[in-house]
């Protein structure tokens, strides 16, 4: 059994906590992903787990085993590193084999065992090559398939696919998610793309200063986060936060976001908010895909509105419209052949029944 | 759930397992061991003369007593200590003065030149620094030489007359800076092409649209962006020539009359060939002052490019 | 659009338009170019031209003061009688084995110890790397006085006589090599980016076996290049061998040449020219061979310094 778990594991550089105290528990052939901006502590997590960081605080436990003393050879993980770390004087053969070579596995079972991964990775014809002749995401598979060839309790991946042009990530995001459904092994993947993330994880886990956010399955993550750093860090184009007060008036509330715009809250969560009526400090939190365009038919809790349009920014598929409500740019995703034209004035519509609304001070999601 | 997770893990016996902590105990006494060789040379056979070498220059010829000063004050009042200070200077500043352009000039030439052609040029102009100085000024030797001198014969048939190259005081100091910079110029034209080619191409092709000449260009675009490997190599070059010990040695040893030695072949001369260790201890330690002020040089240099990168 | 494409071809084919000068420009800064490298190629190349010439002409030819830039006569005699006699080939066994032994003695020490200070973070580190860096500032015209008592000391109280004895030049060279071999290694190794270590972490290997399985191999030219110098600077030592070692068994190929093919007032030099030549064949050899590691060098621990 091949689960990870980590309990108030801190990290320390000097006087600087990078990691301030993370429980998680990871199940066996999980793929977990570990996403956040940069400086949020996701990396020296996956390198604590990995044992090329001593851990200042807290437990790490691979299978069931307490592994903080224990040196990276001997935790049976393998790593896929940003940079591929190939050996540039061997060939990818030898890349493959180096780590069972040094613990004297005999011949013909590293031969399996590296023949198998090339299959997996659609790599064999590439065997003999050295790393200076292979394209990056050739480079990428090869790292894999050396992990791959370790048969490893956990694979760990530290932001693989960064330094591959867009096209070939989004090939690649494929790819890792192939092999991930053949060789059903416990993932810990790290990448600072809430793309990647979203797409490639089991579940999800924000990290923000060294501490987590919010752990859940992508879909949770994405229409109820926890907090204001979340909301904010999944989705892309971000959710759209517009500072607002909340009004009671005739027994209804109401969003007010400007003196001449309000929206009314949906029925189903008046209980909800109703307490935080009359606070300051309070976020509405829309996501760009609930401003659309006005359409013939209105459904329950759309309401339209009408704002001078400052960009436009067409995408094919759509064409996102950005504007001004009380000074916090917005942005909408309309229909490409809704006529948006940047400097005039376009009637729009908010679907409210996925609205957010959070408290500033706290960042919390109410 | 906590006290589940709790029960579940297990935690290894201590004994038998290297913990992360004695891990990175050893790693530091490893490193410490890899290294003590260099150091063990450094201190013994670097350090311990360098300091040794004070100790020595108090004492008397003999090496009996102690006399404190009494060295350097014999050395102030010599008339040649003073030739020599100022020739070794001399010879340091000018030939690393002309080493360097010359350097750059050529540097430039082959810098122009076709890659594959680069290649050929560059071989070809490295030899004289490939060369043991101490042979190749013994071809700079027989070149001069008084009776059978090449360059005379050139002269004589150009009817101009013969030049002491090694005989004539004035002449004998050129000869020697000459020699300096035959030897020294392919490494400034090495180091200064390597650095050429660092200077990205659009800065040229900007300083060509905003109307500069070929001159402005190498002034506002080139030489600012080779400050630091212009800087550097003066320095160790400075440090290098005027230490140095073979050229004058092999070339003149030091004459005519005392005019062409420098610190180091005086102090050969006075240490070892009269038998005087402490005065040759005493001259050689005052190449000790100009050297630490060029070493201090060179490490502010080095700190102050290492902490903008 | 195609207006605008048009109006630039048009503006760029002029008589004196800019594409047409820039490419005679080059075409001319190319012909100076070879000028003056021919002149200074004559310049640099011309004394070791020279040796050879002269290493061809028989004493008879050389006192006769014919054309000293042309030989009438050529003769190898100078060669047959340098190399069969024994002395020659005495410098030249001298010179070979230490240099050997030392390049052997310096890259060893040189390859673990900038392994250590590149890659192995312990107290002192970063100070003794800078403080090889400065050795190397301290000129051997400084130390030879020094070391010259401190022998004659070793002489008195362990009655071993380090003097006049060429194999005490192997511990001798080493502190002029060590140092800046070290400091080329170090300049190799810290470019080997840290995820190699890791991923050799990984998979298993100690200290060691990083050390020779991935660190070696690929700092290869590195060491090429250091084990190159190391050769030229101990092959080309003048101020160490002529203070230490006198008796002519003794000597090494530069301090033999000099001292002993000038005998008084007779200077031989037909002779002289092709021992200096001999003499400064190998590290040439050496070069021809290897010139691109030689350069590679030479600029990797300057611009890394």
């Amino acid at each position: 059994m091949a689960q990870v778990t980590l309990r108030k594991v801190i990290k320390k550089y000097d006087e600087v906590l990078a990691v301030r105290g993370i429980d998680l528990d990871i199940t066996d052939k999980e793929f977990i992903v570990l996403v956040g901006p940069s400086g949020c502590g996701k990396s020296t997590t996956l390198r604590m787990i990995a044992g090329l960081e001593e851990i200042t605080g807290g437990d790490i436990a691979i299978g069931g085993d307490v592994v903080n003393d224990v040196p990276p050879k001997d935790r049976d993980i393998a790593m896929v590193f940003q940079n591929y770390a190939l050996y540039p004087h061997m060939n990818v053969y030898e890349n493959m084999s180096f780590g069972l070579k040094l613990k004297r596995t005999p011949k013909n079972e590293i031969d399996r065992r590296v023949k198998q991964a090339a299959q997996i990775l659609d790599i064999t014809e590439l065997l003999d090559r050295k790393p200076k002749q292979l394209s990056g995401g050739q480079r990428q598979r090869v790292a894999m398939g050396r992990a791959i060839v370790r048969d490893p309790k956990v694979f760990l991946f530290d932001e693989p696919l960064s330094n591959l042009d867009a096209k070939l990530r989004v090939q690649m995001r494929t790819e890792i998610k192939k092999v991930h459904q053949k060789v059903r092994t416990t993932t810990v993947y790290v990448t600072h793309d809430q793309v990647e993330a979203m797409t490639l994880a089991d579940r999800v886990v924000v990290m923000n200063a060294g501490l987590i956010e919010q752990v859940g399955s992508p879909n949770d993550l994405y229409h109820s986060p926890a907090t204001k750093f979340v909301a904010g860090f999944i989705g892309s184009p971000a959710m759209n936060f517009i500072p607002c007060h909340l009004e009671q008036a005739a027994g209804a509330l109401r969003v007010r976001l400007s003196d001449t715009l309000a929206f009314p809250v949906p029925a189903d969560r008046t209980t909800r908010y109703s307490s935080h009526a009359g606070k300051s400090n309070l976020v509405l939190g829309l996501r760009p895909e609930h401003i659309i365009e006005t359409r013939p038919h209105v459904e329950p809790n759309q309401h339209d509105f009408e704002n001078v349009i400052d960009v436009v920014e067409p995408m094919g598929m759509e064409t996102l419209v950005y504007f001004t409500i009380a000074g916090a740019e917005i942005c909408g995703r309309v229909n490409p052949n809704a006529g948006a034209t940047a400097g005039k004035v376009m009637k729009l519509r908010a679907d409210l029944s996925n609205m957010h609304l959070i408290d500033d001070g706290t960042g919390r999601v109410l | 759930m906590a006290d589940v997770v709790a029960r579940d893990l297990r935690v290894p016996a201590r004994s038998g397992q290297l913990t992360l902590h004695k891990f990175a105990r050893r790693k530091s006494t490893i490193a410490f061991l890899m290294a003590l060789p260099l150091i063990t040379i450094v201190l013994c056979l670097v350090v311990y003369p360098a300091l040794y070498s004070i100790h020595l220059a108090t004492l008397n010829k003999s090496m009996q007593h102690f006399v404190g000063f009494g060295n350097f004050e014999f050395l102030f009042r010599r008339n040649t200590f003073w030739m020599v200070v100022e020739q070794s200077l001399l010879f340091a500043i000018t030939a690393v003065i002309f080493k360097a352009v010359v350097g750059f000039i050529v540097a430039h030439f082959v810098h122009n030149l076709p890659a594959k052609g680069q290649r050929k040029w560059r071989g070809m102009l490295l030899i004289p620094w490939v060369i043991p100085p101490a042979m190749s000024t013994l071809a700079w030797l027989w070149l001069f030489d008084p009776s059978y001198s090449a360059f005379n014969w050139i002269l004589e048939h150009i009817g101009i007359d013969h030049v002491a190259w090694l005989g004539e005081t004035g002449w004998a100091r050129f000869s020697v800076i000459l020699v300096n910079v035959w030897i020294g110029a392919p490494f400034f034209m090495i180091m200064y092409l390597a650095s050429l080619k660092s200077v990205p191409e659009q800065l040229y092709e900007a300083a060509a649209i905003d109307g500069a000449t070929w001159w402005q260009r190498i002034w506002y675009v080139t030489l600012p962006m080779m400050r630091n490997i212009i800087a550097i190599t003066a320095l160790f070059s400075l440090i290098v020539t005027f230490a140095n010990f073979d050229i004058v040695r092999v070339l003149t040893k030091g004459d005519p009359l005392n005019t062409t030695h420098v610190f180091a072949t005086w102090a050969f001369r006075v240490g070892i060939e009269s038998g005087d260790i402490p005065l040759g201890a005493s001259v050689s330690l005052f190449m000790v002052p100009i050297l630490a002020v060029a070493a201090t040089f060179i490490l502010r240099d080095i700190t102050k490019r290492g902490s903008e990168v | 659009m195609a207006d605008a494409a048009i109006a630039t071809t048009a503006a760029a084919t002029p008589a004196h338009g800019r594409y047409g000068s820039i490419s005679r420009d080059r075409r001319w800064a190319l012909r100076w170019s070879y000028f003056f490298l021919v002149l200074f190629a004559i310049f640099f190349l011309m004394p070791p031209v020279y040796m050879f010439i002269t290493s061809l002409k028989s004493s008879a030819e050389i006192s006769a003061a014919t054309n000293p830039w042309w030989v009438y006569s050529p003769t190898l005699s100078n060669y047959i009688e340098l190399l069969t006699q024994n002395q020659y080939l005495t410098f030249f066994r001298n010179s070979a084995i230490v240099s050997v032994f030392v390049v052997i003695i310096t890259m060893v020490i040189s390859v673990i110890a900038a392994f250590a200070l590149a890659r192995m973070r312990f107290w002192g580190s970063a100070a003794l790397a800078t403080g090889v860096f400065l050795t190397y500032l301290i000129p051997d015209t400084l130390l030879f006085i020094p070391l010259f008592k401190m022998f004659a000391w070793v002489n008195e109280t362990f009655d071993i006589q380090l003097m006049n004895h060429w194999w005490t030049l192997m511990i001798l060279y080493p502190t002029l090599t060590v140092p800046f071999a070290t400091w080329i290694m170090i300049g190799y190794f810290a470019s080997i980016p840290k995820e190699l270590d890791e991923a050799a972490l990984i998979d298993g290997a100690t200290w060691f076996q990083t050390l020779t399985k991935i660190f070696i191999p690929v700092a290869l030219p590195g060491i090429i290049a250091a084990t190159i110098f190391t050769f030229t600077v101990a092959w080309a030592q003048f101020l160490y061998p002529l203070a230490f070692t006198t008796s002519t068994s003794e000597l090494v190929l530069p301090v033999g040449i000099v001292t002993t093919l000038i005998k008084g007032d007779v200077f031989n030099w037909g002779q002289i020219m092709t021992g200096a030549l001999l003499g400064a064949a190998p590290p040439l050899i050496i070069y021809a061979f290897l010139m691109d590691y030689y350069i590679a060098g030479l600029t990797a621990g300057a611009t890394k310094g």
